[in-house]
């Protein structure tokens, strides 16, 4: 068991039977008053965030989470389905429980899959993955419209902004924590 | 860890705070940090060293040296309180405290009002003296000049708090909804004393001789940061005997920690007569005069100046 005192940024604990994490964290105590334990929490299943003051001697279930390394397989309609290289096994996610993942997943890609109570609930895919230009428009030069970036689309169908020498065809690395675009990748 | 700058600094904010003390004739007086009692409050749990403890106010040596025959005495101690780490609090952390005797804690309000307005034509002068470019009033945007307000707690619960008083002390959230409702909103203009606290939220101020379901008791606000805990002695021997055995109890059934009766300050008590005494965080007020935000940028070294 957990107590109130050991709650910070980051720890993953069980309330009503859900993985919840802590993501923001402020100890407050009155003058000669009890100790206060501040907490925004994440639902890890759902997203859903829950904001709540515990006390000293509040206890929590530490979270139990497992995380295996997979590979994307494909999709099917609504389905992410992941294989575990080392004994073959399979597993599917719902696009809910993906979210933004979509916008970089390819097949093959390894990703770290979160498990709680033997379910598989998130993944987490690598910071920086590289994708293919499937749609840009050409680079008009001597454009004095001033615009330093263009819009183009990526092979999953994720579309960001990009310095204008981008073509087609290119690869570009975007850090998947902001969506953004990192560098043209020669290989 | 503190810059050059702010070391000086830092050591000019000391000199300043005893100069004020010295100049109104109080006695400055240092007090064992490691005792083998500890004052028996349920909410705060003491650091235990070889057997001893470190203190977590000098509050029972002070109120000893009173009633030894001293009148007017201050010190500034480093002090200990296990598991208070927070962008307010430090488990080490340095507390000012001052008593006199013969008043009330009205004397105290006024002493807060005397000893800020000082340190901050201090501050001030010092940062002339020594050209800082980057100086911060002490408390920018707080009028210590105009008169400063106080405030009862049931008037600040009415005032702020989404249920009375009354209300929240049976439902056990006088704290919780303290620091959500009420705190943030307590001296942003002026100084605030939020005063008249409930009776048993003080386990050794002085009930008010006129009304004794209050305590008095008062804290001082700046910018929604409790600053400063003062209150008129409790000087009755049995009372203060019966409210530390209550604690007592508490303490064993929430916490499974003995604590032992500081049976010498219990005798001392029977010498004191009036008495008011105060501990303002020294830190807190440091922080406040470095413009930060975090108690830990005011310390020579925080804690993770050392990981």
């Amino acid at each position: 068991m957990l107590s109130a005192s050991d709650l910070r940024k980051g720890l993953k604990v069980q309330i009503d039977g859900n993985p919840y994490i802590v993501t923001d964290f402020e100890f407050s105590k009155p003058g000669k008053g009890q100790a206060l334990y501040r907490c925004k929490m994440r639902n890890m299943i759902s997203g859903n965030q829950l904001v709540k003051t515990y006390r000293s001697n509040d206890k929590f279930e530490k979270a139990e989470l497992d995380e295996r390394k997979m590979q994307f397989l494909y999709s099917q309609g609504e389905e992410y389905h992941f294989m575990d290289t080392d004994n073959y096994e399979q597993l599917s996610l719902t696009k809910e429980q993906m979210a933004d993942n979509i916008n970089f997943l390819i097949e093959n890609m390894d990703v770290e899959v979160l498990f709680f109570d033997g379910k598989p609930i998130d993944i987490t895919i690598p910071t920086f993955v590289n994708l293919e230009v499937t749609r840009a428009d050409p680079w008009a030069k001597g454009d004095t419209s001033g615009n330093d970036t263009k819009p183009v689309t990526v092979q999953t169908g994720y579309e960001l902004q990009v310095p204008p020498f981008v073509e087609e065809g290119d690869k570009i690395q975007i850090d998947t924590r902001t969506g953004q675009y990192v560098t043209r990748v020669k290989e | 860890m503190l810059s050059l700058e702010g070391l000086h600094k830092r050591a000019a904010f000391f000199r300043y705070i005893r100069s004020f003390f010295h100049s109104l004739e109080f006695l400055e007086v240092d007090t064992p940090l490691r005792q083998p009692v500890y004052i028996p409050e349920s909410n705060i749990v003491p650091i235990s060293c070889e057997g001893q403890y470190l203190q977590s106010s000098p509050e029972l040596s002070m109120k000893r040296l009173l009633a030894s025959g001293c009148n007017r005495i201050f010190q500034l101690s480093h002090c200990f309180r296990k598991g208070e780490l927070g962008r307010l609090h430090l488990e080490e952390f340095q507390l000012l405290e001052w008593y006199r005797t013969g008043c009330d804690y009205n004397q105290l309000m006024t002493d807060c009002e005397a000893f800020l307005r000082f340190l901050q034509e201090a501050m001030r002068n010092y940062a002339t003296s020594c050209g800082d470019l980057n100086f911060t009033e002490l408390f920018p945007g707080v009028d210590l000049s105009a008169q400063w307000q106080r405030l009862t707690v049931a008037d600040a619960f009415a005032q702020y708090s989404p249920i009375p008083l009354a209300r929240a002390l049976e439902a056990g959230s006088f704290d919780a909804i303290l620091t959500e409702y009420v705190e943030p909103c307590l001296g942003i203009e002026v100084p605030v004393f939020l005063y008249a606290y409930p009776h048993q939220l003080a386990s050794l101020a002085r009930k008010s001789p006129s009304n004794p379901t209050i305590a008095e008791r008062f804290e001082l606000y700046i910018k929604g940061i409790e600053l400063a805990n003062g209150f008129s002695e409790l000087t009755d021997e049995h009372e203060q005997r019966h409210r530390f055995q209550k604690e007592i109890a508490a303490i064993h059934a929430n916490y499974g920690r003995e604590v032992v009766m500081p049976e010498r300050f219990l005798q001392d008590l029977r010498n004191l007569e009036a008495a008011a005494g105060i501990a303002l965080g020294v830190d807190r007020l440091f922080m406040l005069a470095l413009n930060c935000k975090n108690i830990t940028s005011s310390v020579t070294f925080a804690p993770e100046d050392f990981l």
